[in-house]
């Protein structure tokens, strides 16, 4: 018998009723976080079915994708800065976590933020454990060789209710990327990439894991904006294995076993990586080494070229051809010196220390153009200050950007943080879908290194001038 | 939850490729609490214009869109979040089953979970639905089957769990709650605890 993936033992470890022809197999979930977006209906079902959360110390609240990216103080603030349907659901969050005994990070949390920067700041992101939540990037866990993976609302009463899901074992694929990152090349521009290279569906039925030299060499927050939009290329579920990055990142977070147990989860730790001869249902490879950044011109990720390309022609290709239309580009055009009108740096993909930090550097001593407005918002509260202690935001105001309270904000426009009808944001979020920033937003997806270049010189450049100037 | 066996109706033709679920429900419309309503929500941005306004020729806005239960669309459907909001607010438009050559994993499991079919075709298949849009078409779900009006049937993948649970509007919460004792066997005899 071959060896098992890391996929295939964490997944065994969760069976409590396995797969049949018949029926799907029932699937252990240790971490459920959850945002005010996804599950109102599912707690409404519990009330109308007199049901109790069964594990209430295995769900974890935030709010952030509704919630505004300006200062809230007090629920009677909230009134004034959101809109009545956004402050309701904000509200119903609070009474059902309050009534079903589930820990929340409301507006008075340090730790309040996007679901997916504060459960592994939090040190509740694990490997080896099973994490759902009611939103597709829930694969952002899997960095950590944790089987994750987004639900819809029903599935989020399932979880309340019985703390399993019923689940078919997906197919496994392994993505190899090998090859040294050259300057102004970062993670972002690798999954990009990889997107362009396998397509919106090359996942679809599969859970990848991410490996080789270049995945090694990248830290925790790096990893995690590769397997986050693991979902755009059509997979549920990207996972990493753990090593010494994934340990020591983890060792003294609040959440993160300690003492004995530390040692016990450690050991446990070290065995998950996939055992040498075990066997993947589709193997694909990527040689990075002489990557260029990587910017959209459409309304799907896989509509990707490196940044000294120009937009594929795709003939008479209705889809294709609608698509460069919203966006108000044409087919054999140059991305590079497309005008830009605003740049948002932030979201699950790319709002974490490791960006910031990089931003600061690029925006040092420089100014945001004009002719644009830039939007810096913070992944979560603890990294809005963690970055504050070191004074970025100092560099970032004075470069002329807006710096915020963490959220989701731009990233889907639910908060009223949105992009105007024909404008275009280069964003270094994870969706240019149609309308996904504002209605007739137009989105360029791009590293936080092609932002900063983006934002200086007021359209769209490339960050490695930056670094020679 | 309501039963499916078999679906027989016109169907109405969107061929976009790669229709996400921002452009089935856009995000604005997600700060409801309910699943009331969102059948008007659906495509939104392009079914209304600026003022709000239905506009003519977008097919949904065409007399007799409501009484097609079947969606065709173009390749890939459904790809984007986990927004259950998608399936929720087709459902409630009066959809009852949509055909693609791809169908993304998420919106399937959320689209079964609500008795809306998804059903994945061939190409040719494919090709000839968006070429006849409004066809009568019988969505089989007992026999897994696609009945084309010029007699040929082509099935489609379906699970054995799902196509039960379709056919006889199985609630999967009842289910799992009905394996209680499994459940409290496994977290107290596994190895570790989370
Ligand atoms: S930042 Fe964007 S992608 Fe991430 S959880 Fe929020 S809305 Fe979803």
């Amino acid at each position: 018998m071959s060896g098992r993936t890391l996929f295939d033992k964490v997944w065994d470890e969760h069976i409590v009723v396995p797969e049949s022809e018949d029926a799907p197999a029932i699937f252990y979930i240790d971490l459920h976080l959850i945002h005010e977006v996804t599950t109102p209906q599912a707690f409404s079902l519990l009330r109308e079915r007199g049901l109790e959360v069964r594990r209430p110390d295995l769900h974890l609240a935030t709010m952030d994708h509704s919630t505004p990216t300006v200062p809230v103080s007090s629920l009677a603030d909230l009134d004034v800065v959101a809109e009545p349907q956004a402050a309701g659901q904000i509200r119903a969050m609070i009474d059902n976590c309050r009534d079903f005994g589930i820990e929340l990070h409301g507006f008075d949390s340090e730790y309040r933020g996007i679901v997916h920067v504060i459960g592994p700041e939090l040190g509740a992101t694990q490997p080896g454990k099973t994490i759902v939540c009611g939103d597709s990037h829930s694969s952002t866990h899997g960095a950590f060789g944790a089987i994750a993976f987004g639900i819809g609302s029903t599935e989020v009463g399932h979880v309340l209710a019985t703390q399993c899901l019923l689940q078919r074992k997906p197919q496994r694929m392994a993505v190899t990327i090998d090859g040294r990152l050259t300057a102004g090349v970062s993670a972002k521009d690798v999954i990009l990439a990889l997107i362009g290279e396998i397509g919106v569906d090359g996942g679809t039925g599969y859970a990848i894991e991410y490996r080789g030299s270049t995945i090694r060499a990248l830290n925790m927050e790096q990893r995690m904006t590769i397997c986050n939009m693991t979902i755009e290329a059509g997979a549920r579920i990207g996972m990493i294995a753990p090593d010494d990055t994934t340990i020591d990142y983890l060792a003294g977070r609040p959440r993160a076993p300690q003492g004995d147990a530390w040692d016990a989860a450690v050991a446990r730790w070290r065995a998950l990586p996939s055992d040498p001869d075990a066997v993947f249902d589709r193997e694909v490879s990527l040689d990075v080494s002489g990557l260029e950044p990587m910017v959209t011109f459409g309304t799907n990720p896989g509509m990707v070229i490196p940044i000294s390309g120009r937009i594929p022609d795709h003939g008479d290709d209705v889809s294709f051809r609608k698509a460069l239309e919203y966006m108000g580009l044409q087919a054999g055009q140059p991305m590079l010196g497309t005008p830009v009108d605003m740049v948002f740096v932030g979201s699950c993909t790319n709002s974490r220390m490791t960006d910031l930090r990089r931003v600061a550097e690029l925006l040092r001593g420089r100014r945001v153009a004009d002719s644009l407005s830039m939007l810096i918002v913070p992944g979560s509260q603890s990294v809005k200050h963690q970055a504050e202690a070191e004074g970025l935001h100092e560099i970032f105001i004075a470069a002329g950007a807006e710096w915020r309270e963490s959220g989701c904000s731009m990233c889907l426009g639910m908060n009223g943080d949105v992009v105007p009808p024909g404008k275009l944001c280069v964003s270094t979020s994870n969706r240019n879908f149609e309308g996904r920033q504002g209605v007739g937003a137009r989105t360029v997806l791009a590293s936080p290194e092609t932002a900063v270049a983006s934002a200086i010189a007021g359209r769209i450049a490339d960050p490695r001038e930056l670094l020679a100037a | 939850m309501e039963k499916i066996v078999r679906i027989e109706s016109p169907t109405l033709v969107l061929p976009q490729d790669d229709i996400d679920t921002d452009q089935i429900m856009p995000a604005r419309y997600l700060t409801t609490t309910t699943k009331e309503g969102l059948g008007d929500a659906i495509f939104a941005d392009w079914r209304y214009d600026a003022d709000g306004r239905p506009i003519p020729d977008f097919p949904l806005n065409q007399p007799g869109a409501k009484d097609c239960k079947i969606l065709v669309t173009g390749n890939n459907f459904g790809c984007g979040s986990s927004r259950e909001h998608a399936p929720w607010g087709l459902v409630d438009f009066g959809f009852r089953a949509v055909i693609s050559t791809q169908i993304a994993d998420i919106f399937r499991n959320n689209a079964l979970k609500n008795g809306l079919v998804p059903v994945v075709v061939d190409s040719e298949t494919h090709a000839w639905l968006l070429a006849n849009p409004g066809a009568r078409l019988a969505v089989d779900v007992e026999q897994r089957r696609l009945e084309l009006p010029d007699g040929r049937s082509v099935p489609f993948p379906l699970d054995g769990f799902s196509r039960l649970c379709l056919m006889e509007g199985i609630d999967q919460l009842g289910y799992l709650l009905k394996h209680e004792d499994a459940i409290r066997r496994f977290e107290e005899t596994r190895p570790w605890q989370p």
